[in-house]
């Protein structure tokens, strides 16, 4: 095999052919761990569970990527060795580990899991801290549930909420379980009944049905934000005068989607609300206040719809 | 929901890069989002691809050169639905949109997303029951359970699911386009070719290969699309999958059929274009007569099952009234 590179050399610019990165050079301007395998990468679960466990560890800004093709352990003269490189957001290798030629403090009969992990997390305290203490969670008992959570920035009602999410977590839950604006309700979570309904960027969606590390730079407003001080909006003081609603589960959901849809190009009739309104379910069977709320604020007489 | 490793596409380039065999790209959500919190899917790694239609046609519609619309994968379902050139040119697109989901699904829901949504069959959707679709090989639960809302056409005796889209049954009476892009380059499938039958492998649902992203689909030119639309009947006035729908467009010209189109939706396992019903109705005159042997010639292959005989009745005269509908 060739001479691996060392510490201070330049870091080749190589294709990763790996599902979470792309050229080497386009991460220039942050901390890199590159982790070669010398095997074909064959995401697994498992290796999956290790590896966003060890990333878990890493402080914000820095990038981990994966390459198991033969350009890049050639680029890097790593030939079938497995190998972390951490390279400093100029492209200068600053950490190296190449197994068998360089020490690690516990060396022998790891599986590939166990590589994968401890040099993630050796690579990522040598990037950061240039010593060594952190090293001990590497061998931490196999991790359960250790999922990245990262910091997400959602613009609710014009202000800015920074939240440490998982990237599983629904704009849904975001609101109500992080932001603690719980006016929107969770009817079914899965996008049949209309209660989750907020705007992003003027249009009404389904919070339940997106992530909110999706949302991040879009305005999303919610029930929360549709009242100017006391005043209510058009829409929210006609559901009070047509008694469009009874027990108000589905209230906000209701009138989230109607503030919407009145700037939508549909008909007059009573029977286009209806239509427009279809995805909001109202289990008391508010339907005719709903209708005439929603036909008063249109500037529409309903047609019979009034109680 | 299982664990996965979220990633913001910044380019076309960049997103069929971050794209593997355990990788799914997400854009509007509306299925897949569904699907994980069910566990019927469960990616590694979610590639966001909803930026790319910022500085691109990606999330537009364009005119083609020759002709006829492209609708960007991103496009949102609304947004075609009210296009006035979409509206104008091929009306059986915007009616199959406008009669498909809710009002705040078509915003969220894409062109491309539309197209590979998946069954909505109730064994596929329970992580509880056998599914040949889902688990390849466990058998399927709907041959002997409940099948009112499964497949007459094109079924199998591994899987009867219909495919859910009503956009992808406009789309197969006009012979649109499906272009996709991977790293190997960019490449055109007819929309009849996209969807493939169940067979012996109901798990393989299309022709994309595994990375492979659609970027547009292309509505070709054709005249008497002007003449066309989409009639639905469903188990509620809105928000519901099709029990039977029909796509038709027809050329007419003085009382007389000179060409036609016509797919149907709801009896299928793919989007189910009829060139029989098509070979009825070409040189006809357009009467009630004509109507009934299209819709079937149209229906003669169906295999009802136990709960949906129904729909062999059904769909026929659905189609007999869209053909009468869009001819008068």
């Amino acid at each position: 095999m060739s001479t691996p590179l060392g510490v201070g050399a330049n870091a080749p610019d190589v294709t990763l052919s790996t599902a979470d990165a792309n050229r080497l050079a386009d991460h220039r301007g942050s901390p890199v761990v590159l982790i070669i395998d010398s095997s074909h990468w064959d995401p697994t679960r498992e290796e999956m569970t290790a590896r966003l466990a060890a990333w878990h560890d890493l402080p914000h800004g820095v990038q981990v990527v994966h390459a198991s093709n033969s350009p890049v352990s050639a680029a890097f003269g790593t030939g079938d060795h497995d190998a972390a490189f951490v390279i400093d957001p100029s492209g200068i290798i600053s950490w190296r580990y190449v197994s068998g030629i360089d020490a690690l403090p516990k060396s022998g009969g790891w599986s590939r899991r166990e590589f994968v992990q401890a040099a993630i997390t050796f690579a990522a305290a040598i990037a950061f801290t240039h010593g060594i203490h952190p090293v001990a969670r590497a061998w931490a008992a196999e991790p359960e549930h250790a999922m990245a959570t990262s910091t997400v920035t959602l613009r609710v009602n014009g202000r800015d909420l920074p939240l440490e999410l998982e990237p599983r977590v629904t704009l849904l839950d975001a609101l109500r379980n992080y932001a603690g604006l719980t006016g929107t309700k969770k009817g079914c979570d899965h996008g049949q009944c209309g209660a989750c309904t907020v705007h992003v960027d003027g249009r009404r969606v389904l919070s339940c049905m997106t992530f909110a590390v999706m949302q991040q730079g879009h305005d999303i407003t919610t029930i929360e934000g549709l009242a100017r001080g006391d005043t209510l909006h058009p829409i929210q003081q006609a559901f009070i005068t047509h008694d469009g609603f009874q027990c108000g589960y589905c209230t906000s959901g209701q009138i989230m989607s109607a503030t919407a849809m009145v700037k939508e190009p549909w008909g007059t009739a009573d029977s286009d609300v209806r239509e427009a309104m279809s995805g909001n379910i109202c289990r008391c069977g508010a339907y005719p206040g709903i209708v005439a709320a929603v036909q008063s604020v249109r500037g529409n007489n309903p047609s019979g719809a009034s109680r | 929901m299982i664990d996965f490793d979220y990633r913001r596409a910044t380019s076309l380039d960049d997103a069929i890069r971050s794209a593997g065999a355990s990788s799914k790209f997400i854009a509007g959500g509306t299925t897949l989002v569904d699907l994980m919190k069910l566990d019927v899917e469960r990616p590694a790694h979610l590639v966001d691809i909803n930026a790319l239609g910022e500085d691109s046609n990606l999330a537009s519609v364009t005119e083609l050169p020759g002709g006829g619309l492209r609708l960007g994968a991103l496009a949102r379902m609304s947004d075609v639905a009210w296009d006035p050139r979409v509206r104008d040119g091929y009306p059986v697109v915007s009616e199959s949109l406008l009669l498909a989901a809710s009002g705040q699904v078509r915003n969220m829901a894409t062109i491309a997303g539309n197209i590979m949504q998946r069954t909505r069959c109730w064994y596929f959707r329970d992580t509880a029951m056998p599914c040949n679709k889902r688990e390849p090989g466990s058998g399927c639960s709907a041959l002997a359970g409940l099948n009112r809302i499964h497949a007459v056409l094109g079924t199998s005796d591994k899987c009867i699911a219909t495919h859910p889209s009503d956009l992808a049954v406009a789309l197969v009476a006009l012979d649109a386009n499906v272009i996709a892009r991977s790293s190997a380059g960019e490449r055109t499938v007819p929309i009849r070719d996209f969807h493939v039958l169940p067979e012996q492998h109901p798990e393989r649902e299309h022709a994309l290969r595994p990375g492979e992203l659609i970027t547009a689909i292309d509505l070709p030119p054709l005249s008497f699309a002007k003449r066309s639309l989409y009639l639905k009947v469903r188990d509620r006035a809105s928000f519901a999958f099709a029990l039977a729908s029909a796509a038709v467009a027809v050329d007419l010209q003085g009382g007389v059929i000179r060409a036609a189109r016509v797919a149907l939706g709801g009896v299928g396992t793919k989007p189910w274009r009829s060139t029989e019903a098509e070979r009825a109705l070409v040189g006809r005159k357009a009467n009630a007569a004509t109507f009934r042997a299209a819709a079937d010639a149209a229906l003669a292959g169906a295999k009802p099952r136990k709960d949906n005989a129904f729909k062999v009745r059904l769909a026929t005269r659905t189609l007999e009234r869209a053909l009468t509908q869009v001819t008068s």
